[in-house]
C-alpha cells in the first residue's frame, strides 16, 4: 500500500511542476477579481455573483484538470514508455493505479483549496465580517472535490484502455449523462414504451449522478446543507470511485503494454 | 539600418496601422449593423425550462447573468426614452427560472412589470402572478407580500386585496408592526394620500437597488405635485369667488394675496394653470414627462 | 535446474491485429534456452526479430500467449521477484519534470532501504554513470546518451542479481559505448547475471560469454560467439604493399583487393609460405599476415536471408 503512496506522491509533485495549473489557478484568481466587479453592477446580488462566478469557477477548472489531466495519467506513461521501468520494480500494477489517482486527487485538491482561499477572500472584500452562515460555500467546494474525484477515477478507467481523445469523449460524456439522471429517472412521455422507462429507470441508478453534487443555489443564498447529505455523498462518491478503479485494475492487469 | 534591426520597428508600424484600420472598420460596421436591427436587444432563447437544462449544473450563475442584463435592459431603455420594455418579461422569467430565490429579481420586476409606461412595462397582472411565483418559491420573505400589496393599492386600486396581502405579509415574525397597521388602514380608508406617501417611503428607504430608489423618489415628488395643486385649486376656488373669474396663472393668486410666493414644484418649476383653471405641473417640468400617461392633460 | 538465472521454456507471444483483432501475427515462437549463473549472455537478432518482445515477457510488461520462464527460481508473474532484478528498457525516457536525482530516489523508494541507505546509493550511482554533475537538471533538458546513462543507473541502483538490458548501447557515442561495455563487465566482475539485446555484432563478441540468436521469432542457435559460427577459418589474409617493377605478380594481384598501393589477398592455409615467397620475390612489402574466420555477421546475415527466404516461399506457396 505504501508503494501506492510513493506513486501518489510522484504523481503530484510531477503535475505542480507542470506550469499549466499555475496558469489555470491564476484565471480562476482572476475570475474572482471579475466577480467582484460584476457585482458592482448590480449592488444587491454582489455576494450572490461572487458564491455562483467562484463556484462556477472552481467546478469548471477542477473538471478540466480532471479530465484532461486524468486522461494522460495512465496513457501518457504508456505512450512515453516511462511505464516500462516502474513496473520493473516490485510493485503491482493496482498499487500503481492506486497511486496515480491518489497523487491526481492530491493536486485537485491542493488547487481548489487555493482558489476556495480566492474565493472567501473576494467575499470578505464584499462583505466583511464573513457570518457563519458563509461556511455553507465550504460545503459546496467539498461537494465540487467529490464529483471531482469521481470524474478522475472514470478518466483513470478509460485511459486505461483507450486513446487519450475517445477517453476524454466518454469521460465528458458520462459526466454530462451524469447532471440529467433525475431527468432519466421520472421521464414525462406519453409516446416511450413503459419497457424502455423501466430501462432508463434502471440505467438512472447505474449512471454516476452528479446532480448530487450540485448545491450551488443554496451556497449562492445562504441556506444550511444538512450534514447527513454531506456524509451521504462522501459514502456515495468513495462506493463509486472504489467500483471504477476496481474495474481500471482489472483492466489494466491484463493489458499488453506496447 | 540593416534588415533584422529593421524587424522590430517594421512590426510596430504594422501593429499600429492595422489596429487603427480594425478600429476604423469596426465603427462602419456598427453604424450599418444598428442600422439593420432596431431592435438591439433580441432573446433568442425564450425557454425558461430549456435554458435550465442547457445550464447543466450552472443555473445559477447564467441566472445572475440574466439578471445583470435585465438591469441594463431596464437602465438603457430608460434612457433611451423607449416605452415598450417588452422584453422586461421574459427576461424576469427566465432569471426566476433559472434561481427561483433571486429575491431582487421579484422585487425589482414587479415594481417595473406593474408600473404604467413611460417607467414601467403597464402589465400588473403579470406582476401579480409573478410575485405570487416569488412566495410560493420564497415564503419566508415577508417583503414580498409588501410588493404585492402595493400592487394592488396603488396599480389595480383593489383595497381590499391590498389589505389581504398586507395582513398575510405580517404574520411573517419578522415583518415590520406597519404592515399591520397599513393593513387595517387600507382594509378601512382605501386609498389615501398619506398611505401612498408611507409606502413610497417605505420602498425608498428599504431598498439598495438605485432604479427602485429613484422610482420612489418620483413617485413622492408627483404626489407632492398632487398634494400641491390640490391646494392650488382651493386657492383658485377662493380667487374665483372675489374675483369672478377663475386665475390665469400663479401670479395673479400671488397678487390677490392668497399667496406669499409663486409655489415651485419638487424640481423647482412654478405650477401653471390650465384654460379651465386647474392647477397642474410646468409643462417644461421634467416631472410633467414623469406623469403616467392616463394622467396627463390632454 | 540449479545455477541457472533466467529459464525461459517454449514461450510464445501472438499479437492480434486486424479488424476486430481477429488475425494473429506471431512475434515469438516456443522459445526454449537458459541463462546461467553469472554469465554475459547476448541476445542477437534483427530489429523486429522478437529480442524486446522476450524482454517485455520476462519483466511482465507483456503476458505470453503460452509457455513458462522463472528468473531466479521464481514465475515471471511474481512481482517480488523484481527485488532482484534490474531492467534497463529500450529507448528508456522519464518523467520530463524530476532530476536524475530525484528520480533514483524515487524508484530506490520501491525497495525497503532506509533513508540514508538511499541517498548513498543514489549518490553512487550518479558517480558510476558520470552524472553527478547533471543531477539537479531535469530530465527533460537531457541528451540521449544521458538518459540511456540514467536508465542505467536506476537498473543496478538495488543491488539486482540479475540485470536485463535493452538495447543498452543504442544511441551512444563510442566513449559513451565503451562506459557501458565497462560497467558490464564490472558487473559480470561482481558475479552478477546480465542478459542483454543487441543488433550490434562487435560488442555481443567482445562481451558475451554465450549469444543467442534469434530471427523470424524462433530461437537459431546458442553458445558461445566463437562455436556458433564454428570455427570455420577460411585461410590466411595477407597485407602487402606493391608499388611496381620486380616481376610482377599479375595474377596474385588480379585476385587482390587494391587501395592504392596496398593489397589485400586471401589464400588458402597451404599455400600461404608459398605466396609470401612469391610476393616478397616480386619486391612487396608484407604488412600483416592474419586468420580469416567466419564471423558473427556472415552467420547472421546468412540465418536472416534464410528466414527470408523462406518467408517468400510462404508468400509465394502460401503453405
Amino acid at each position: 500500500m505504501s508503494r501506492a503512496a510513493v506513486v501518489a506522491w510522484n504523481t503530484f509533485r510531477e503535475a505542480v511542476r507542470d506550469r499549466v495549473l499555475y496558469n489555470l489557478v491564476f484565471f480562476a484568481l482572476l475570475m474572482f477579481a471579475a466577480a467582484i466587479l460584476v457585482g458592482q453592477i448590480s449592488i444587491q446580488i454582489e455576494q450572490i455573483v461572487i458564491v455562483t462566478l467562484g463556484l462556477s469557477a472552481i467546478s469548471v477548472i477542477g473538471l478540466l484538470m480532471a479530465v484532461f489531466i486524468g486522461v494522460g495519467l495512465v496513457s501518457k506513461e504508456m505512450d512515453k514508455r516511462t511505464l516500462y521501468a516502474l513496473l520493473a520494480k516490485p510493485v503491482r500494477r493496482w498499487e500503481f493505479l492506486l497511486g496515480k489517482f491518489g497523487g491526481l486527487l492530491l493536486t485537485l485538491v491542493v488547487n481548489t483549496a487555493a482558489m476556495a482561499a480566492g474565493l472567501f477572500a473576494a467575499l470578505w472584500y464584499v462583505k466583511h465580517p464573513l457570518e457563519r452562515g458563509d461556511a455553507v460555500v465550504l460545503v459546496a467546494v467539498y461537494f465540487i472535490l467529490l464529483k471531482l474525484a469521481l470524474v478522475v477515477a472514470l478518466a483513470l478507467l478509460f485511459s486505461c484502455y483507450t486513446t487519450p481523445l475517445l477517453a476524454i469523449l466518454f469521460t465528458a460524456g458520462l459526466y454530462v449523462a451524469g447532471l440529467f439522471v433525475n431527468e432519466m429517472r421520472d421521464l414525462q412521455s406519453a409516446t416511450m414504451a413503459p419497457g424502455m422507462k423501466a430501462f432508463l429507470r434502471w440505467l438512472s441508478y447505474l449512471l454516476p449522478n452528479f446532480s448530487n453534487f450540485d448545491v450551488m443555489a443554496a451556497a449562492a443564498h445562504g441556506r444550511a446543507i444538512p450534514a447527513m447529505l454531506a456524509a451521504q455523498n462522501t459514502a456515495y462518491a468513495a462506493l463509486y470511485c472504489a467500483i471504477v478503479l476496481a474495474a481500471a485494475a482489472t483492466v489494466f492487469s491484463r493489458r499488453n503494454l506496447k | 539600418m540593416s534588415a533584422p534591426k529593421m524587424r522590430p520597428l517594421l512590426l510596430g508600424v504594422v501593429l499600429v496601422a492595422g489596429f487603427a484600420g480594425v478600429w476604423r472598420l469596426q465603427r462602419g460596421i456598427d453604424a450599418q449593423i444598428v442600422s439593420l436591427h432596431q431592435e438591439q436587444d433580441e432573446l433568442v432563447l425564450r425557454s425558461g425550462p430549456v435554458l435550465k437544462l442547457m445550464s447543466l449544473e450552472y443555473a445559477p450563475l447564467l441566472a445572475d447573468l440574466y439578471w445583470t442584463r435585465t438591469v441594463q435592459y431596464y437602465g438603457s431603455k430608460n434612457t433611451r426614452a423607449e416605452h415598450q420594455l417588452d422584453l422586461l418579461w421574459p427576461l424576469l422569467d427566465i432569471t426566476t427560472t433559472l434561481d427561483p430565490n433571486l429575491l431582487p429579481a421579484y422585487r425589482f420586476g414587479s415594481t417595473f412589470l406593474a408600473e404604467p409606461a413611460p417607467r414601467g412595462a403597464g402589465m400588473p397582472e403579470q406582476a401579480i402572478e409573478f410575485l405570487n411565483r416569488g412566495i410560493r418559491a420564497n415564503p419566508d420573505y415577508w417583503r414580498l407580500y409588501q410588493d404585492l400589496g402595493f400592487i394592488y393599492y396603488f396599480d389595480m386600486r383593489d383595497y381590499g386585496k391590498a389589505s389581504s396581502a398586507f395582513l398575510e405579509g405580517s404574520k411573517n415574525p419578522k415583518a415590520l408592526p406597519w404592515m399591520k397597521v397599513l393593513a387595517a388602514r387600507v382594509s378601512e380608508r382605501g386609498e389615501s394620500r398619506e398611505t401612498s406617501v408611507f409606502l413610497w417611503n417605505e420602498v425608498y428607504n428599504s431598498t439598495s437597488d438605485a432604479q427602485l430608489k429613484k422610482n420612489a423618489l418620483t413617485h413622492l415628488r408627483l404626489l407632492r405635485g398632487q398634494e400641491d395643486c390640490e391646494q392650488l385649486d382651493a386657492l383658485a376656488e377662493e380667487f374665483g369667488k372675489r374675483r369672478g373669474r377663475r386665475p390665469d396663472n400663479v401670479q395673479d393668486l400671488v397678487n390677490a394675496g392668497l399667496i406669499p410666493g409663486a409655489p415651485v414644484d419638487p424640481l423647482g418649476f412654478v405650477y401653471v394653470f390650465d384654460a379651465d383653471g386647474f392647477a397642474q405641473l410646468n409643462p417644461a417640468s421634467p416631472l410633467a414627462k414623469d406623469q403616467p400617461i392616463y394622467q396627463r392633460p390632454m | 535446474m540449479a545455477g541457472a538465472s533466467i529459464e525461459i521454456e517454449n514461450l510464445t507471444k501472438d499479437y492480434p491485429f486486424g479488424f476486430l483483432h481477429l488475425k494473429k501475427k506471431r512475434s515469438l515462437e516456443g522459445l526454449t534456452m537458459t541463462v546461467e549463473d553469472g554469465e554475459v549472455f547476448g541476445f542477437l537478432g534483427p530489429n523486429g526479430a522478437g529480442k524486446s518482445t522476450t524482454i517485455k515477457l520476462l519483466m511482465g510488461l507483456i503476458f505470453p500467449t503460452a509457455g513458462t520462464a522463472r528468473i531466479l527460481g521464481k514465475p515471471i508473474s511474481d512481482i517480488e521477484m523484481h527485488r532482484d532484478i534490474g531492467y534497463l528498457p529500450e529507448q528508456p525516457y522519464f518523467y520530463d519534470y524530476l532530476t536524475a536525482a530525484e528520480l533514483l530516489d524515487y524508484f530506490a523508494r520501491f525497495f525497503d532501504l532506509t533513508a540514508a541507505d538511499r541517498r548513498e546509493r543514489v549518490e553512487r550511482m550518479l558517480k558510476k554513470v558520470g552524472l553527478e554533475t547533471a543531477r539537479k537538471i531535469q530530465l527533460r533538458k537531457y541528451s540521449k546518451g544521458m538518459l540511456q546513462r540514467v536508465g542505467l543507473a536506476q537498473a543496478i541502483l538495488h543491488d539486482p542479481k540479475v540485470v536485463i538490458l535493452d538495447e543498452p548501447m543504442s544511441g551512444l557515442d563510442p566513449l559513451g559505448r565503451r562506459e557501458v561495455r565497462d560497467i558490464i563487465l564490472e558487473l559480470k566482475r561482481q558475479g552478477r547475471t546480465i542478459l542483454f539485446s543487441t543488433h550490434i555484432l562487435g560488442d555481443a563478441e567482445m562481451l558475451c560469454d554465450r549469444v543467442g540468436v534469434i530471427v523470424g521469432g524462433r530461437l537459431r542457435g546458442v553458445g558461445a560467439p566463437d562455436e556458433i559460427v564454428g570455427v570455420k577459418a577460411h585461410g590466411m589474409e595477407i597485407l602487402f604493399e606493391y608499388a611496381g617493377g620486380g616481376g610482377e605478380p599479375s595474377r596474385l594481384l588480379s585476385g587482390a583487393t587494391r587501395t592504392g598501393n596496398r593489397y589485400r589477398l586471401q589464400v588458402e592455409e597451404g599455400e600461404l609460405y608459398a605466396t609470401l615467397e612469391q610476393l616478397r620475390g616480386a619486391g612487396a612489402k608484407i604488412l600483416s599476415v592474419t586468420q580469416v574466420k567466419a564471423s558473427l555477421e556472415e552467420y547472421f546475415m546468412h540465418l536472416v536471408e534464410a528466414d527470408r527466404a523462406q518467408a517468400a516461399a510462404v508468400e509465394v506457396y502460401g503453405k
